[in-house]
């Protein structure tokens, strides 16, 4: 049936990522191209098998379970589903899973759990950086990516030196460099003041 | 006392973690299969073909529906007042009544693989032609027959309006138009429905449980016994979520048909058109003054639109019915039919809306008389009702007024317009008044003491980010007298208490109030337990001085810790219901006006050049009664006042004429406010109790921050600039054009 012809089609299009393809019966007249692919997640390495379509995105949340990173547009309009990516932030929902063989990420799980929360996740729990929640994960690794971007001297658009070296973190500062998360709670005062907690090295 | 402490959200370990579990995100019942749905590319018509065929043969494919084959439904109950009971069939016809409506749905093994073959399925389709132009079919307006929601009218007057304002030497007469705006929660509509027997599990995104269940019931036509609603967390409703869409209905018929766990969610797009709409207006307000600002008439009349099938009617007049007075008024509301998506609930409908209206045309009025707009307000401020002539419960505008004119130093703002430049920008400064009625609708809750000392707070009652969780924490740790660490709340479950459900802002004061008095009614047992058991230390005791702290009662000097009562009387744990009053049967709600009140201030900068618009601060201060939780309302507060500022500058979903779709359909086109946006936004509540609300003396607030806060920015764009706008948003190539010449 039509299913075999679309599944070579695929196949053929996983070759590209350098994962390897295999076609597997899935019952009916299923067929799917499938990869197999290698990610390390939160400390883990990980082997999964997922269709060359799959995004990071998808692949945390349906296969690996991984549900703290959100899905909100599934088009880079919202910063939901932001994870490190060998310590940069990214949308994961504008990658497929199988562009990152052996990539390192991090995603909001890793960062801290209850009883033991990284600091930036600390002060979002102290200045109510959050209302839904919905965003959030998205936010906190977007802030502890952004951190470490201002720590590096990377400037920003509203950088007055962009020559300097050293990059202070005001509130300008932080919500230029946030503006690719949106939340919709609109909890942003708040966002801000946690990072400005930790970026301060506050009380967190 | 613990109500009123900023607690940090006892929700929020798990929320910054990433811990807690969305609609989409449950797993317990195995793989889910994938539903994607086909929405139709026309906006009104009749499908004439579908072809599944390819969609069928894609890989993975479980199933394909379409109306041939989609399960008979029952249809909405008018009669029942709030629609989010109401059933929604979906996939019922071959009829087409907006551009995106669901046309079929399929349902694969994966993502992917539903995403790929919901491209296959061939429609045709035989298009009508359709009305989607609001100020071309203007004309075509109606005054709706029904109540608003059931209990509001459409129309009312007092005086006579036209004699009034034609007698008044200072008139105003202004038409704003306000744009179609959607919710856009970040948590996209999701449901996964899960077989169980003949019964339904439903893990949805929903804001009111009880509404979840009975329209999935009435739309099935099945026991609401028989439906399971579970949802302890919601990415944000903002009102999209009071009743559920095809996302639920399709999940739960492709589960039943399969046999086997289905899950869907909406793409970002398609929550443009399948998730109801704010509709758009065209407000007439008229104000007549003395010269010094006294109004003498006030009338607010509007037109919005509503779907043809689907009667929506937006509260925008009922704005102004209780904000200023005036001898002789008139609101009045009108519905032009079109061919586009419902009208549905938006963050504060009505005054949302009503607000940017009336406060630009008061601040229009300041302008007119040459007086300062906070005490024009102040000046045209009630001592009664103005329409109903009954006191108000607690009404403190005018403090909220002057502190918030204090706190912002008010007193620099430029008295001319355009008169102040700081570089590149005119700097402006404005206010608004906000105004919001407070509703309670029938809810219980239930309190359960185990015999650890530890109590359960159960009901249907969601958290949507609003703080329910921490706020009922905190009480029943005083209804208790319990540590906040020793109550745990549980939420979101159908088989808990039923509530009213978040929505209005009536869900923490609904039920504060029904967890405060189910504490009540278990502090009696509990004494009562104790006077009766020889074994007690309190045997005995008249039990009407005990006081409950520090997880044990006393009496006198006598005392006794509640898990040794429970432990030897109620082994397995005792519990106690507490309700709410719907507000009809609350003699209050006759003999009172219940409102909360505000007042916004806004500076603003506009580039001289470009007319670029940015917010430099805000603020806002409130009187709401007693505030739960001094943390979270404030959060709740700030959230509404950024929406205000969206409002203002720069939320609008575009027609297009000739579909009646939303061209700019996504976040990039839509435009939200961004952290860069949202600067220097505070909120400020003053201290307050509403003995006339509830017995707690609290108030909603979730949507009081939007209230107005627009109207402050569009007032500090005309200070800055001159320039008065009354099509929002206000956008650049509006303001443009009237900016002072360029220097040299
Ligand atoms: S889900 Fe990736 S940016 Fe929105
Ligand atoms: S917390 Fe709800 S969207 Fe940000």
């Amino acid at each position: 049936m039509s299913g075999s012809d679309s599944g070579a089609t695929w196949a053929a299009s996983s070759g590209l990522a350098g994962g390897t393809s295999t076609e597997v019966e899935r019952g009916r007249d299923e067929f799917v191209a499938l990869s197999a692919i290698t990610l390390n997640v939160n400390g883990r390495r990980l082997r999964l098998e997922v269709d060359t379509r799959t995004s990071l995105l998808d692949a945390l949340r349906e296969h690996l379970r991984l549900t703290g990173t959100k899905k909100g547009c599934d088009h880079g309009q919202c910063g939901a589903c932001t994870v490190l990516l060998n310590g940069r932030r990214i949308y994961s929902c504008l990658a497929l899973a199988v562009m990152h063989e052996d990539d390192e990420i991090v995603t909001i799980e890793g960062l801290g759990e209850p009883g033991d929360l990284h600091p930036v996740q600390a002060a979002f729990v102290e200045c109510d950086g959050f209302q839904c929640g919905y965003c959030t994960p998205g936010q906190i690794c977007s802030a502890v990516g952004m951190l470490a971007e201002a720590a590096a001297g990377w400037p920003s658009h509203v950088t007055a030196d962009v020559s300097s070296p050293r990059i202070a973190l005001s509130g300008a500062e932080i919500r230029e460099r946030m503006s690719g998360n949106i939340c919709r709670c609109a909890a942003y005062p708040n966002i801000v003041a946690a990072i400005r907690i930790v970026s301060e090295g506050g009380p967190a | 006392m613990v109500i009123g402490q900023a607690l940090n959200r006892v929700d929020g370990p798990l929320k910054v973690a990433g811990r807690a579990t969305y609609a989409y995100e449950h797993w317990d019942d195995g793989p889910p299969l994938y539903g994607f749905i086909v929405g139709a590319t026309i906006g009104i018509g009749r499908i004439t073909r579908i072809d599944t065929s390819r969609a069928e043969r894609s890989p993975g494919v479980q199933l394909v529906m379409t109306h041939h084959d989609a399960p008979a439904q029952g249809s909405p109950d008018l009669s029942i007042p709030f629609e989010y009971w109401r059933a929604y069939p979906v996939l019922s016809s071959p009829d087409v009544h907006h551009y995106g409506e669901p046309v079929a749905l399929v349902v694969a093994t994966t993502f992917e693989q539903a995403r790929a073959a919901a491209a296959l399925v061939d429609l045709e389709y035989a298009g009508g032609s359709g009305s989607y132009d609001f100020a071309a079919c203007v004309d075509q307006a109606y005054a709706p027959d029904n109540l608003i929601f059931g209990i509001l009218p459409t129309d009312t007057a007092v005086g006579d309006l036209d004699a009034g304002f034609d007698s008044a030497p200072v008139r105003i007469d202004e038409r704003y138009t306000t744009p179609y705006e959607l919710s856009q929660p970040m948590e996209p509509h999701a449901c996964l429905v899960v077989p169980d027997g003949e019964d339904l599990i439903v893990y949805v995104s929903t804001q009111i449980v009880d509404a979840a269940r009975a329209s999935i019931a009435s739309t099935l036509r099945i026991d609401p016994e028989r439906i399971h609603i579970i949802t302890p967390y919601v990415g944000g409703g903002f009102g999209s979520k009071l009743r559920i869409h095809s996302e639920t209905i399709l999940a739960v018929f492709a589960a039943r048909a399969l046999r086997r766990p289905v899950k869907l969610a909406l793409t970002r797009q398609q929550i443009f058109h399948l998730t109801g709409v704010r509709p758009t207006s065209s407000q007439r307000v008229r104000l007549g003054a003395q010269r010094d600002g006294r109004l003498v008439a006030i009338a607010h009349e509007v037109t919005m639109h509503t779907n043809r099938h689907s009667e929506y009617i937006e509260p925008t007049a009922t704005t102004t019915r209780g904000l200023y007075a005036a001898p002789h008024r008139l609101t009045r509301t009108w519905l032009t039919p079109l061919d586009l998506p419902r009208g549905e609930d938006v963050r504060a409908p009505g005054e949302a809306p009503g607000l940017l209206a009336v406060e630009s045309a008061m601040d229009e009025l300041a302008h007119a008389v040459g007086m300062d707009p906070v005490e024009l307000r102040i000046r045209n401020e009630p001592t009664v009702d103005p329409e109903r002539g009954v006191p108000f419960s607690d009404r403190h505008l005018v403090d909220c007024l002057r502190e918030g004119a204090r706190r912002f130093d008010w007193e620099r703002r430029p008295a001319t317009p355009a008169s102040v430049r700081e570089g590149q920008w005119l700097v402006g400064y404005g206010m608004a008044a906000a105004i919001r009625g407070h509703f309670q609708a029938p809810t219980t809750g239930r309190v359960r003491l185990a015999a650890d000392g530890t109590a359960a707070v159960q009901s249907d009652m969601t958290d949507i980010g609003t703080g329910t969780y921490t706020i009922l924490t905190q009480v029943a740790a005083d209804g208790l007298g319990l540590p906040p660490g020793r109550v745990r709340v549980e939420l979101g479950r159908s088989e808990y208490p039923v509530s009213m459900g978040s929505g209005g802002s009536w869900g923490a004061a609904n039920s504060s109030t029904a967890v405060h008095r189910a504490c009540e009614a278990l502090r009696e047992k509990l004494v009562t337990t104790a006077r009766n058991d020889a074994r007690s230390a309190l045997h005995g005791l008249d039990p009407a001085g005990a006081e409950f702290s520090g997880g044990r009662v006393s009496i006198g000097g006598v005392s006794e810790a509640l898990s040794e009562i429970v432990a030897r009387n109620h082994p397995e744990g005792v519990e106690a219901e507490g309700e709410t009053l719907a507000m009809t049967d609350d003699p209050n709600y006759r003999d009172y006006a219940l409102h909360t009140y505000g007042a916004h201030f806004a500076e603003v900068g506009v580039d001289a050049d470009t007319a670029e618009i940015r917010l430099r601060r805000m603020l806002g201060v409130f009187s709401v009664g007693r505030v739960l939780n001094a943390k979270t309302a404030r959060s709740q507060l700030i959230g509404g006042m950024i929406w205000g500022l969206g409002a203002a500058l720069e939320e609008e979903a575009v027609v297009d004429p000739r579909s009646g779709a939303f061209v700019n359909r996504d976040l990039a086109q839509y435009m939200v406010p961004v952290h860069a946006d949202a600067v220097e936004v505070d909120a400020v509540v003053l201290d307050g109790f509403d003995d006339k609300a509830n017995v707690l003396g609290a108030k909603g607030l979730g949507e009081l921050g939007i209230c107005g806060a627009g109207a402050a920015v569009a007032n500090a764009v005309f200070n800055a600039t001159g320039v008065r706008v009354r099509d929002f948003p206000i956008t650049l190539e509006k303001v443009l054009p009237g900016l002072p010449p360029m220097e040299d």
